[in-house]
């Protein structure tokens, strides 16, 4: 203990009087390890926060078009949806065996960047929703709103208010009559229905169906590229720009399969998305092909589109990754360059350390311990600036997606990085103790 | 009274080419314990291979040395530092301090190192006594040769050793400093009842010393 100590004030003097060099080593370890901790700490919420969203769904049935953005767009709730198909056409299929459980989503709505979900009860089976207070919803124009909805918008129990046209913040025109009442808040899940506002799937009709032609036209006009991002699922057939359009005015989509728009409303109802639950593992063989074969309807698998997902991402991260590796092992390289450097500089000191009594376990020490400080001073400057980076990526992300990804965690990766950081200073500073073990000779002195 | 230092026969052979190697003998000495020594010679007599002797940091061709009854030529390295820390406090010839450390830090760390607690006042005492008190947080770059030497003085004296070898303390100092210099070693030893050798060509303090070995020619 007492050599330790006296070790460490060597090593620590010694780091003092090089102090340029001490503080670039440590920025560049620091800097390599916080690009890893922020990388670890984002695509693991991500990661884990996917899985939680798409568990227990097994297939998304949606308009036809990129099948990642169904996904996206239907389970996530991050991007716009690819457009909206007819429940007519879809009720055959989903009527099947194979299905045991098939959830309807009817997007369109927001309030305060809250998307309004049109949904049935199903919906909070698939994430354990509880109702904290209030109740759920029993006629349409109820609204439940999840956790994080209730949060950001304010509202509570028995409150009104107006959904907006469109998905994102601030946009769209509003359903002025037709105001939505809170009947309940859902307990936090840890899933993305608590950045939701539910309601029943007749909610959603009724507004749209009682929405005139002449309210839509009344709609700021905007851009017709601007449109499509936000409104892209009002089937109202009078927008411009529309590519999804399978609207009850029967524009006709390529396939001609919307021939039934002169009937009764129910067979023009829409809905954006079915999250379908198999009944047996089997149904993933032909279930997909036979959504596949209606040409309105399109199948995307999450476990498939998210494993393609982390694939693209996973080029970047890769490189990122590489990247900051690179960066601590130059941090070692430093450390090591430096401590070698320094010894030339201080063989006479290592033979005074003797003359005075040192004995060499307490000169490896001082050399030993000057690469643990750096490696320490670095893993804590990485973890800062690790956290802080995720914690600013997460602010400035959650802010325009609304999802709950930060720095104020902790993982047990993290753990294997200060590890890996840890032992390459060490190790960088392995050889210089051993030459300095081998030079602390206080016959040196003598022989000079 | 009871010897602590005692050298026979010891010859020391320097490494290099082999031809060249000149083989140095080094006269017998026999030092009591709280014995005042001089060691006077010419330079190149030998006087810094023979304190190196006495500290065991030299490589030793035949002979016998012991220092307090413990046969340093058989003895192991690390007993060897270890009875250098506890025991003996060395003034080199090329004073060497730490130059990452202040004076204080110097001294403090000579204080640690033979695992001693640390004594500022002991430090500012002999410092005091030395005049250098005032240059204690400087870096070593920072003083003067002969304040330099000061401070390797103090660094000695600090451990209170029972075995104080100075080799060529006073090189660099002045007349004044030079006394009083001499003066503090001996007072120091005097005190602690602690047995000095000093090594020097300076005829100065020849008549400090009652005990002269001469070295070498003269
Ligand atoms: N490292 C060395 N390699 C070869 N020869 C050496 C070495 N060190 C000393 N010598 C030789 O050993 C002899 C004694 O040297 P030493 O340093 O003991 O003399 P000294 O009396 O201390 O001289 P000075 O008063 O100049 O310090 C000298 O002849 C010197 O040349
Ligand atoms: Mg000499």
């Amino acid at each position: 203990m007492n050599q330790l100590a006296t070790a460490f004030s060597i090593a620590a003097a010694y780091l003092r009087e090089k102090k340029l060099a001490t503080a670039l080593n440590v920025l560049l370890l620091g800097l390599g390890v916080g690009t890893i901790i922020a990388l670890v700490l984002l695509l693991a919420q991500a990661e884990d926060r996917m899985e939680r969203d798409s568990a227990g769904i097994d297939l998304v049935i949606g308009a036809k078009g990129s099948p990642m953005q169904i996904i996206l767009s239907s389970i996530f709730q991050v991007d716009i949806p690819t457009g909206n198909i007819l429940a007519a056409d879809a009720a055959p299929i989903i009527s099947s065996p194979m299905v045991k459980r098939a959830v309807p989503l009817a997007l369109g709505d927001s309030y305060k960047g809250f998307r309004i979900v049109g949904t049935s009860k199903d919906y909070l089976h698939l994430y354990q929703g509880k109702v904290a207070g209030g109740r759920l919803w029993e006629k349409p124009l109820e609204a439940v709103l999840g956790a994080d909805a209730a949060r950001g918008t304010g509202l509570g129990v028995g409150a009104e208010f107006v959904g907006t046209h469109g998905l994102a913040e601030g946009g769209g025109s509003e359903h002025g009559d037709h105001p939505y009442i809170v009947v309940g808040v859902l307990a936090s899940s840890g899933t993305v229905m608590d950045r939701l506002i539910l309601t029943d799937l007749t909610s959603v009709w009724e507004l749209h169906e009682h929405t005139s032609p002449p309210a839509m036209a009344s709609a700021p006009s905007t851009p017709a590229k601007q449109n499509t991002a936000k409104d892209v699922n009002h089937q109202h057939g009078d927008k411009p720009g529309n590519k999804h359009d399978h609207a009850h005015d029967a524009k006709p989509t390529p396939a001609g399969k919307v021939d039934d728009h002169e009937h009764g409303e129910d067979k023009k109802r829409e809905v954006t998305a079915y999250l379908i639950q198999y009944a047996t593992p089997l149904a993933a063989v032909s279930f997909p092909r036979a959504v596949n074969a209606s040409s309105a309807m399109q199948a995307a698998s999450p476990a498939l589109e998210s494993a393609r997902l982390f694939q693209l991402v996973g080029v970047g991260v890769t490189a990122l990754k590489g990247f900051a590796v690179v960066m601590m092992v130059c941090a070692g390289l430093g450390i090591f360059i430096g401590l070698m450097n320094a010894l030339d500089e201080r063989r006479a000191d290592l033979a005074l350390l003797r003359v005075l009594g040192a004995s060499p376990t307490v000169v490896v020490l001082s050399t030993l311990l000057q690469g643990a400080i750096l490696g320490i001073l670095g893993v804590i400057l990485g973890l800062i600036i690790g956290h802080v980076t995720a914690d600013w990526i997460g602010q400035t992300y959650a802010a325009s997606q609304r999802l709950a990804i930060g720095g104020r965690i902790w993982i047990t990766q993290e753990w294997s990085i200060i590890g890996g950081a840890l032992l390459l200073a060490l190790v960088a500073s392995l050889m210089p103790a051993w030459r300095a073990y081998r030079d602390a000779t206080p016959e040196l002195l003598a022989a000079r | 009274m009871d010897t602590l230092v005692f050298m026979e026969d010891v010859t020391c052979r320097y490494g290099g080419n082999a031809s060249a190697r000149p083989r140095i003998a080094l006269p017998n000495i026999n030092v009591t314990r709280g014995n005042h020594t001089l060691l006077l010679g010419p330079s190149g007599s030998g006087k810094t291979t023979l304190i190196n002797c006495i500290a065991g940091l030299q490589v030793v061709q035949s002979g016998r040395i012991e220092v307090a009854g413990a046969d340093m030529v058989s003895m192991s390295i690390r007993n060897r530092d270890q009875l250098r820390g506890t025991m003996i406090g060395m003034v080199m010839q090329r004073l060497h301090l730490i130059s990452a450390m202040t004076i204080r830090a110097n001294l403090q760390l000579a204080q640690r190192l033979a695992s001693r607690r640390v004594d500022n006042p002991l430090i500012e005492r002999l410092t005091e006594a030395l005049g250098i008190v005032d240059k204690l947080d400087r870096f070593p770059h920072q003083l003067s040769q002969g304040e330099s030497q000061r401070a390797a003085i103090a660094r000695a004296l600090v451990n209170k050793p029972a075995l104080l070898l100075a080799d060529e303390p006073t090189s660099a100092l002045d007349d004044k400093n030079c006394s009083a210099a001499i003066s503090l070693l001996l007072d120091q030893a005097e005190s602690h009842g602690a047995t000095l050798i000093v090594a020097t060509h300076d005829d100065r303090i020849k008549s400090r010393f009652a005990n002269i070995v001469l070295l070498g020619a003269a």
